[in-house]
């Protein structure tokens, strides 16, 4: 099958444009990262860490902590390092200067959570040339593009009879 | 501003690109990532080691995907779980031990004491008995209503009222639910409608596409197909907002089972599935076991071939007894004078299933001497099977009640109820003409 990058549009993905980003990012910038461990962003992180991504979590409440060995920044312009991904967990009305700042940083994936939906935010970071992915969580689409979501009874959509279960 | 507009609460359609016979093969079933073996492995044990510490504590949290402990997940369960969960078209499903375990574990997890459930009144026995008896102990309430009338479940639904149960194609009676019609009372009150497909299978009715929120197996029957396993499974479509009233606090609060974890906002659109498995599977205790999901599944890779020959043959079979001379009456939905055949002609097009009623001519004694006189057939109480089964539900199932009981619930004392299997129906009409003449 070709691994063509169209994404269809906002509300379907192309499993291969998914497929795509989370196979070329390896540093995420988390806004609204929490350290709470029963909160669904100290979940998010917590796993994308043990898949091998750099999770740096970005919460001014939270400003110099630090959240699961990472130190925390208050805003996606303080970060040091280059980010590949800027990765949501706020609502959909917050997403606009979150935006702005991730043109700014050069990030080339913005990817707003499971509930969280901004066309306007999302039509600007792609005529910049950022890929944008909306109401999802990179978690739950790792976990399913890999078939490990199976083991919980998902439907991971994924048909394969290839032996290697990388993404 | 479209920019603010609000996101489905399903973040991807699950309908796949591929069909269904593809699907009933090969989905959840990747060759094994250890081994390389093409056939799903049974992993027949009851525990899974710890990578380290943390990954525990992770597993333990939910924060990761992985294997504990056979009463939570199995590998070669999941495999079962996903290949329904693809074929029904839904978001994910939980298996359990048996159907009943199926009803006793979704309704668990949207139950507490003093709450009630609107249920069609010509569900399975055994449903009937577990909603309307051993339910009524958890101080779980059950209003049965006549399944043709909508409004009756409408006009049933108190602010107590979690689900409306209903079976897509009941057994035995033949009764046909208007799902369509069904969702629409269960979403105007803000409760999900609950499904069981036993007797139609996903292969003829995907209740979820007609706006079922839940859909119950009991996999013993066709899934499985060959009466060899026990198993149950809860299929969650994930469309139904758990979050949208205060109905469902152990999906939309935070859980005391986890130490605050609120499950609809981690889990989304597979909460209720995650829930099911998590919480109630977990303190109730009804696994199924690792073997029997082998069975099972691997009866489910040959769903639509059986359940095409089921149907021919049934249909053949209900046609030749709706002509013979000693033959009273035919309960079959895919007959044409049949009260339900344009329900089945809108929900089972493919086919009416293979179990049905008849009423012999003559009482409880040609009953059972036609029970008797059959060769091919075997007596036993199941459904379901390939081999075609026979009941006399009065001098069995039926026994302890009066003939009047009996007749109220549809086991008077002329009604036999056959499955139909997938043998040449030729040998089948044989068979029952012989028994037939000597009833």
């Amino acid at each position: 099958m070709s691994a063509t990058l169209d994404k269809i549009d906002h509300d379907n993905y192309n499993d291969d444009y998914v497929r795509g980003i989370l196979r070329k990012t390896r540093v995420i910038a988390m806004v609204g990262a929490s350290p709470n461990w029963n909160r669904p962003s100290y979940f998010a992180m917590k796993y994308l860490q043990q898949k091998g991504y750099r999770v740096i979590p970005v919460n001014p409440k939270e400003a110099g902590n630090e959240i699961l060995g990472e130190k925390v920044y208050a805003s996606l312009s303080d970060i040091p390092v280059k980010v590949d991904m800027v990765d949501c967990f706020r609502a959909s009305a917050a997403i606009p200067p979150i935006t702005d700042e991730a043109i700014k940083i050069g990030a080339k994936v913005l990817w707003l959570q499971l509930g969280v939906r901004n066309d306007d935010a999302a039509a600007k970071a792609e005529a910049a040339g950022l890929q944008v992915v909306m109401n999802r969580c990179p978690k739950i689409e790792f976990g399913r593009l890999s078939r490990e979501i199976g083991w919980m009874g998902v439907n991971t959509r994924v048909i394969n009879s290839k032996r290697q279960s990388r993404i | 501003m479209a920019s603010e507009r609000k996101p489905a609460a399903r973040a991807a359609e699950n309908t796949s690109p591929f069909g269904f016979d593809t699907l009933q093969v090969h989905a959840g079933t990747a060759p094994d990532p250890a081994t390389g073996a093409r056939t799903t492995p049974i992993y027949q044990t009851t525990a899974f080691v710890f990578e380290d510490a943390d990954q525990a504590a992770s597993l333990f949290n939910l924060q990761t995907f992985g294997n504990i402990y056979t009463r939570l997940t199995n590998p070669t369960t999941a495999v079962f779980e996903q290949k329904i969960a693809a074929l029904e078209n839904a978001r994910a499903a939980t298996a359990v031990a048996s159907g009943h375990a199926a009803q006793l574990v979704a309704f668990h997890m949207l139950m507490n004491p003093g709450d009630h459930i609107v249920a069609s009144r010509k569900l399975y026995g055994g449903s009937i008995t577990q909603l309307g008896v051993s339910f009524k102990r958890f101080d779980w309430h059950t209003t049965f209503v006549d399944p043709d009338d909508i409004d009756g479940f409408a006009a049933a639904v108190t602010p107590k009222t979690k689900a409306i149960f209903v079976e897509s194609l009941a057994n035995p009676g033949g009764v046909i639910s208007d799902i369509e019609a069904l969702a629409d009372v269960a979403h105007k009150a803000g409760i999900p409608l609950i499904v069981d497909n036993t007797m139609a299978t996903p292969y003829l009715c995907r209740p979820i596409e007609w706006g079922a929120d839940i859909v119950l197996h009991s996999a013993t029957k066709f899934l499985g197909g060959h009466g060899n396993s026990m198993g149950g499974v809860i299929v969650d479509s994930g469309l139904f907002d758990w979050g949208q009233n205060d109905k469902f606090p152990h999906l939309s609060q935070p859980s005391p089972a986890y130490h605050g974890l609120t499950f609809w906002e981690t889990f989304g659109d597979m909460a209720f599935a995650v829930a099911c498995r998590t919480i109630s599977l977990r303190d109730l205790g009804p696994a199924i076991s690792p073997f029997n999901a082998f069975m099972i599944l691997t009866g489910m890779e040959t769903l639509s071939l059986r359940m095409r020959k089921h149907c021919d043959n049934a249909q053949t079979v209900a046609e030749f007894l709706a002509r013979h001379p000693k033959v009273e009456w035919v309960s079959y939905a895919g007959l044409k004078s049949d009260r339900y055949h344009a329900l089945a002609q809108k929900y089972l097009p493919r086919g009416a299933g293979s179990v049905f009623t008849f009423g012999l001519k003559g009482g409880y004694e040609s009953g059972t001497k036609f029970v008797e006189s059959l060769q091919v057939f075997s007596h036993l109480a199941n459904i379901g099977d390939t081999r075609s089964l026979v009941i006399h539900p009065a001098s069995t199932t039926h026994r302890q009640l009066s003939p009047e009981q009996r007749a109220a619930a549809g086991a008077g004392d002329n009604v036999i109820r056959l499955s139909i299997g997938i043998e040449d129906v030729a040998d089948l009409i044989k068979d029952l003409e012989k028994a037939l003449a000597a009833a």
